[in-house]
């Protein structure tokens, strides 16, 4: 696609990493991280929800025209969906970048097993496109693949061992 | 023959006496055929002068002669100051109260400001035809069009009053209609000068215009009253200079009660001090184009100069290494690309080519044997190996339109080399085959999404032939409907478009290369070369 970039313990929850990916058109997709809870063996997904509020549903999101009016605007933290595991847990997904909002996956509706069979292609969570001026500096604030590699091997060596 | 007859003289002495030219009294009187227009200036107010003489008018003559500039003998000084006012034409010198013109042109004429006195006649035409002649554009016909300054529509309102006026004490009515148009008048006089002087005929229809813009800075603010006699005709707007332009003038004339008319603004209309001038005289060439069909045989090659913040990412261009030679050649001013379609930057285009159409704007060579154009055609093509064009000629604007329907309406062919996943063998491939008229639906890629419109295009892949290469490799040759975006039917562009290669293999699938083999278009006409 073109450019990776991680945010890890979004909202200050442990673990829970996104990747975003960004093309050389400075339009973003959200997509899990592979050390996201989510995507770890034994989640079943029970269900997926975009409405974030009593007044907001992600699928109520409608962009009109090349300037994509209309679009729900975005902030770093904005979520995104909330995803109910058969567990009882439930995990909100962010945005990580600042923009509009182009599109929810509407097919992890559907088929919600392809969010954790393929989460970086067909199972992405959103697309944003953020504004002209900010396309650089909105990754400014995320993680590199190096960095993001770095965390998660800090992470598994202070895991306390498991009897 | 004096095309005034005696039903004319009140109204050609009353205009005569507020200082009016002899073709402008045509004009009022309804002289509606060109000839007498044509004759000299002074030939015109010599026949005009003994027209409106009678036995035992010397006396009334003399009241009734164009109040000129009277400049005492002792007023040296001001005679000179005046002289280089009027641009050096000569001033009567007044004796008693006797007037004797030494030149011809002595005033301005209050209603045309001089536009059918000095300017319609040889001299200035040739200056113009002397501009046209140095600016070295190639022509066999011409049109002429001339812009006058707002005001003068003020003034020929004032006169049609003034004469209309004069007419109701003889109990006739004069319309608008039934006095001859300025321009017009104008243009039957100055056609056939251009004409000689040229050498080529005026038509309307023709793609070389000779312009000529009028202004007489003194008068400007004649129209200024308009604005609040009829406020809603003049509303600024952000390209004009000026609010007063002939239109909203004209409009405004058309609205405002005679009444009204005539407490703002003389009727007559006064003397000016001066004659108008030609502050702009230009040439210009309507844009001729030039179509064919052209090859791409790189795959590092964009359509248009690839520039970001200043700095060019690409080398060249399919449009600047085809246009800049044409640009060269017709010695235009600039050019505008446009395709039926366009293939990504390393995409080739293969077959007969795609075609296109360059159009040069102003050219100032537009004649071309087809023997020239072939020339330039293999000047193109010896100049890059990226690009080759064929079937180059010249066409009408009103071609164009072929190529653009081609763009929404014709099927493209394509070749395209699919990576797979997952091991596939000679059968898993098979099934494309059959596979005939399949729908798709892509939402808008994302490479292109944050230029275009977020929408669902339904598409249609007509046939499909697979050619098998190795476990992870096949080429797949498709033919589908305009706009379909084919890398995004074999990637999936994160399942956004559906079905897709990978989807329809249930396996993941990538395209490594790109050739349009064909686009469906049968314009413009195949030359035999």
């Amino acid at each position: 696609f073109s450019q990776q970039f991680l945010s890890n313990n979004v909202k200050g929850k442990p673990c829970e990493d996104h990747c975003i990916l960004q093309h050389s058109n400075r339009i973003c997709v959200i997509t899990l991280a592979e050390s996201h809870p989510l995507l770890q063996n034994g989640k079943t997904i029970k269900s997926i929800n975009y409405q974030i509020s009593a007044n907001c549903s992600r699928l109520q999101n409608k962009v009109s025209g090349k300037f994509k009016r209309g679009a729900q605007f975005l902030t770093e933290l904005a979520p995104l969906c909330r995803i109910s595991c058969s567990d009882g847990e439930e995990y909100t997904v962010s945005s990580c970048v600042r923009g509009r909002l182009m599109e929810v996956n509407e097919n992890i509706l559907d088929k919600p097993s392809i969010l954790q069979e393929k989460p970086s292609t067909e199972g992405y969570i959103a697309v944003v496109l953020p504004k002209f001026e900010e396309s650089k500096s909105i990754t400014e604030g995320l993680l590199t693949q190096k960095e993001y590699e770095e965390i998660v091997v800090k992470r598994v060596n202070n895991r306390p061992e498991t009897s | 023959m004096f095309p005034l007859a005696e039903k004319d003289k009140s109204i050609a002495r009353l205009l005569f006496s507020t200082g009016t030219c002899p073709r402008c009294i045509f004009r009022f009187c309804g002289v509606d055929f060109h000839a007498p227009y044509r004759l000299p200036y002074k030939d015109l107010l010599r026949e005009l002068e003994n027209f409106l003489k009678t036995e035992d008018d010397d006396l009334s003559l003399e009241a009734a002669k164009p109040p000129l500039k009277k400049i005492r003998l002792q007023d040296e000084e001001t005679q000179i100051d005046d002289q280089s006012q009027n641009g050096g034409e000569m001033i009567a010198i007044v004796k008693d109260e006797n007037v004797i013109p030494e030149k011809p042109y002595l005033n301005a004429c209050n209603i045309c400001l001089g536009i059918l006195q000095e300017f319609c006649e040889k001299k200035f035409i040739k200056k113009v035809c002397q501009k046209v002649e140095s600016s070295g554009y190639e022509f066999t016909n011409l049109v002429f069009s001339v812009s006058f300054p707002p005001q003068l529509s003020v003034r020929e309102h004032a006169a049609w009053l003034l004469v209309k006026q004069e007419m109701g004490k003889q109990g006739l009515s004069l319309g608008r209609d039934d006095i001859v148009q300025l321009k017009e008048a104008y243009k039957w006089i100055s056609h056939p000068l251009f004409s000689e002087e040229l050498g080529v005929p005026v038509d309307g229809k023709s793609l070389f215009e000779v312009s000529v813009i009028f202004a007489h800075p003194e008068t400007d603010e004649d129209c200024h009253f308009l604005s609040t006699s009829c406020p809603d005709c003049f509303k600024p707007a952000k390209n004009k200079q000026s609010v007063f332009t002939r239109m909203a003038v004209v409009k405004a004339l058309d609205k405002i009660k005679d009444d009204d008319f005539r407490k703002k603004f003389p009727c007559p209309p006064n003397l000016p001090k001066a004659f108008c001038s030609a502050v702009e005289i230009q040439c210009a060439h309507g844009a001729v184009f030039v179509a064919g069909r052209y090859n791409k045989y790189s795959r590092n090659l964009p359509q248009t100069p690839w520039i970001i913040d200043g700095e060019r990412k690409l080398e060249s261009s399919v449009e600047e290494l085809i246009s800049s030679q044409l640009l060269t050649v017709f010695k235009a001013e600039s050019f505008n690309f446009s395709s039926s379609g366009r293939e990504d930057v390393d995409v080739r285009t293969l077959g007969n080519g795609r075609p296109f159409a360059v159009e040069l704007v102003n050219p100032r060579r537009v004649q071309f044997t087809s023997q020239d154009i072939k020339e330039l055609q293999q000047k193109i093509n010896i100049s890059s190996d990226k690009i080759q064009v064929r079937d180059l000629q010249l066409v009408t604007r009103e071609a164009i339109g072929h190529m653009k329907e081609g763009e929404e309406e014709k099927t493209k062919t394509y070749s395209a080399l699919v990576w797979t996943d997952k091991a596939i063998q000679k059968k898993d491939i098979e099934f494309l085959d059959d596979l005939k008229d399949l729908q798709i639906n892509q939402k808008t890629p994302l490479r292109v999404l944050h230029r275009r419109p977020l929408a669902i295009r339904v598409r249609i892949i007509h046939t499909m032939e697979t050619h098998y290469i190795d476990e992870h490799h096949f080429r797949l040759h498709l033919k589908t409907q305009a706009g379909t975006y084919i890398k995004e039917f074999v990637h999936g562009d994160f399942g956004r478009t559906k079905p897709n290669i990978g989807s329809l293999m249930n396996g993941t699938a990538d395209i490594l290369e790109l050739d349009v083999e064909s686009v469906d278009v049968d314009w413009p006409p195949a030359l035999d070369n």
